[in-house]
């Protein structure tokens, strides 16, 4: 491989090394060496995301195309496995490694003294590798491999402590949820292999921008992906699985729940964006649901009292914020807000798992509360992130969530898909994330201590192997954002070095450009929605120590929030309860019908072989008179048929 | 001497294989069961060779093989009774019984 940047494709192959090592023969390591070596080879391909990065510099339309090996060859369909290094695929790679590096690196210490540390280091690399193949594939096929690789890691990882049941509950429940979403996924595949005879990503987009703008075979093959992203990305109305996967350990969550994995189902959309380009009626469905579940899990995270379950639907709200970024055709912002969202929300989760880890594995904000004292570093890094994700200026978050705001209430792409009212709908989201994430914050590391004495008393920092990669995130969290500022006045990198990865040349996206004044306004309104949120929560939480909430608290509207919105009930009742009315109804035709006629031919054998085994009387002479008898039977037989021929 | 007629020699055979029957019906010790299947077995022999002397004065082409047969129905008795003899002679030694009607472990 002459080209640098093609070593990339060893990626998958070293992390599955890890996988495989620790997977055999874990058990016979002592432990920190499982941990020490998943994380080496996790750093090693972050080193060779960073020279593939390094490698494109600078090259023109820069994409390197690997051909693994031929796969699919049936009459004129022609399919290849193989892997593409571009813009895109790299900066994902990035993101996975760097941040899959250092939460391995975080794993070695909130893991330790887990009897299971080689199978929990073991299944993180396998992710890693899963995830590599999925960002790096050229072909639908070989991403979804990829797709389902990450699903099974994520559904063995919630469940990692499956002694709980819970715990194994919750890890099926992603699993099964993320089926429903893989059967659009599917389907999309059977029809873009049906229309555009292809299943290469690269040639797929090309013929894409070649077919009848906005036809009906566009939108459908654009939605039933939408219904794959939404399963993994989880998104209305498959986003129940999601908060129930917290049930995992919270590295787990930071780097599959929060960082990489969920941000897959934009990354497909990104990846076929000509497609999208192609189609407002399936960019406007992208956009729209991606604008309902911001909305709505913001609102469910408000009355969360599980520390991590409040991240959760924050995750959810954030990817709802991606949606609209591709659903509004600005992909590379969708992508900017993968990348800052990434540092920010693994931080968040790191943070929480750090006072998990110092409180003996306490998770109600309601016996926490004055932590920031206590836990210098965390308390800090944990700041920053909040206030990153709350959109607060010169801060990652709020690069890329204004950025998602302006294209949102710039797009031509959905003119007359309601854009003002996507805007309208994340500009209140913003505020209420403000809000909810400061009732985060404060409620772990400020105000006083509602802890009981003995855990107040264990309360320590955590080692540095775990403060360390939350202090490097927050760096991150500083300054991602510096790569994509706003782009009518100032450069932005990130929109250059996307944007002919994304829609390669094919197509454009056309946005308006409004006044100065406006872009200006736009800004101000975003700044202004996560001081209010701030403020707001500043006043209930620190001013009035959630007074204002008295009466509320047990009110509908905060069950409701409580209950996620009533999606779990909701299903419960008409898709569970169906499953099991329907399952109940085959069991009993199963065990009525088949069992029993079953058993009823087996038990009718048995007495018919009891009936023959009576002549086996074990009186030998019995047998001899019988034999006789038959004997003469057949002589007497043989003599009469003689007679008469 | 006139030679007796085939029936006669025909009857006998009957006779004796029909005394050798019983004998295995009603006999309880395991070697008068043998020793009566061996009558049978030489009830047999007797029609055999009746026969072929019959055929033989009649001049046909299969004059010898009822002879020839009695011959191979001598030697497989002999292989029988060796075997057979051996058993009994285990069966003994297990229980110093042989009679038949014991015989029945292996019964459902």
């Amino acid at each position: 491989m002459s080209d640098l940047a093609a070593w990339l494709v060893l990626a998958p192959a070293l992390a599955l090394l890890g996988a495989l090592i620790n997977g055999l023969f874990g058990r016979s390591l002592k432990e920190p060496l499982p941990g020490i070596l998943a994380t080496v080879l996790a750093g090693a391909t972050f080193v060779l995301s960073l020279i593939a990065f390094v490698a494109l510099q600078g090259r023109d339309h820069a994409v390197v195309d690997v051909m693994l090996w031929p796969y699919l060859q049936a009459g004129g369909f022609d399919l290849s496995l193989g892997m593409r290094i571009d813009a895109l695929s790299v900066l994902m790679m990035l993101i996975i490694t760097g941040v899959g590096s250092l939460i391995h690196l975080y794993s070695i210490g909130y893991m330790h003294g887990d009897a299971g540390h080689a199978r929990y280091f073991s299944l993180m690399n396998l992710f890693l590798a899963a995830m590599s193949v999925l960002v790096l594939a050229d072909s639908f096929v070989l991403m979804f491999v990829g797709w389902e690789g990450v699903g099974v890691c994520s559904m063995l990882l919630i469940g990692f402590w499956y002694q709980t049941k819970t715990n194994a509950d919750a890890g099926r429940k992603a699993f099964i949820v993320n089926r429903i979403g893989d059967v659009g996924f599917l389907l999309a595949m059977f029809l873009t292999a049906a229309t555009f005879g292809t299943l290469s990503i690269a040639e797929a987009n090309q013929a894409a921008v070649t077919s009848p703008f906005g036809s009906a075979t566009l939108a459908l093959i654009g939605i039933l992906f939408l219904v794959g992203a939404a399963g993994k990305s989880a998104q209305l109305p498959l986003q129940v699985w999601l908060p129930d996967a917290m049930a995992g350990p919270t590295p787990v969550s930071a780097l599959i729940h929060a960082a990489t994995m969920v941000t897959a189902g934009v990354y497909l959309i990104a990846r076929t964006a000509p497609l999208y380009a192609m189609t407002p009626l399936a960019s406007a469905a992208v956009a729209w649901v991606g604008a309902a579940t911001a909305l709505i899990a913001a609102y469910a995270a408000f009355a969360q009292t599980d520390v991590k379950k409040i991240l959760a639907y924050s995750t959810i709200s954030q990817l709802g914020y991606m949606f609209v970024a591709v659903g509004v055709g600005a992909y590379w912002v969708a992508i900017f807000h993968v990348f800052t969202h990434a540092f920010f929300k693994a931080l968040l989760f790191l943070a929480c798992g750090s006072v998990i880890h110092a409180l003996d594995g306490e998770q109600d904000i309601r016996r926490m509360g004055g932590l920031g004292a206590r836990m210098k570093v965390t308390g800090a890094t944990a700041l920053i992130a909040t206030l990153a994700i709350a959109g607060v200026p010169l801060l990652s978050g709020f690069f890329s969530k204004d950025a998602i705001l302006a294209h949102a209430f710039t797009s031509v792409h959905l003119d007359g898909y309601g854009r003002y009212g996507l805007y309208g709908v994340l500009l209140l989201t913003a505020a209420m994330t403000a809000f909810y994430m400061f009732r985060w914050y404060y409620r772990i590391f400020a105000g006083e201590s509602r802890m009981d004495a003995k855990t107040a008393a264990k309360v320590h920092e955590s080692p540095a192997v775990m403060t360390v990669p939350l202090a490097v995130l927050a760096l991150f969290a500083v300054l991602a954002g510096y790569l994509g500022l706003p782009e009518f006045a100032f450069p932005n990198w990130i929109a250059q070095w996307l944007q002919p990865a994304t829609l390669g040349g094919l197509t454009t996206v056309p946005f308006e450009h409004p006044a100065l004044w406006i872009e200006w306004s736009l800004i101000l309104a975003s700044v202004v929605a996560a001081g209010v949120g701030l403020a707001l929560g500043w006043w209930i939480y620190a001013v009035r120590n959630g007074a204002v909430f008295t009466g509320l608290a047990e009110g509908p509207l905060a069950r409701l929030s409580r209950a996620g919105a009533g999606f779990d009930a909701a299903y419960r009742a008409i898709v569970v309860g169906a499953a099991e009315g329907s399952a109940g109804g085959v069991s009993v035709l199963d065990r009525d019908l088949v069992d029993r006629g079953l058993l009823g031919l087996g038990s009718t054998a048995t007495i018919l072989g009891r009936l023959a085994a009576r002549l086996q009387n074990g009186f030998v002479r019995a047998y001899a008179l019988a034999m006789l008898a038959g004997v003469t039977v057949l002589v007497l037989v043989v003599a009469w048929l003689g007679v008469r021929t | 001497m006139a030679a007796a007629p085939t029936e006669a020699w025909v009857a006998l055979s009957a006779a004796l294989f029909a005394i050798g029957a019983i004998g295995v019906l009603t006999r309880r010790s395991a070697i008068l069961v043998f020793l009566s299947v061996e009558l049978m077995l030489n009830a047999a022999n007797l029609a055999l060779v009746a026969f072929s002397r019959q055929w033989a004065s009649a001049g046909t082409a299969v004059a010898m093989s009822g002879q020839t047969v009695v011959f191979i129905v001598l030697a497989v008795a002999a292989a029988e009774v060796a075997v057979g003899l051996g058993i009994l002679v285990a069966i003994f030694r297990d229980r110093v019984s042989t009679d038949v009607d014991n015989l029945s472990e292996v019964r459902l």
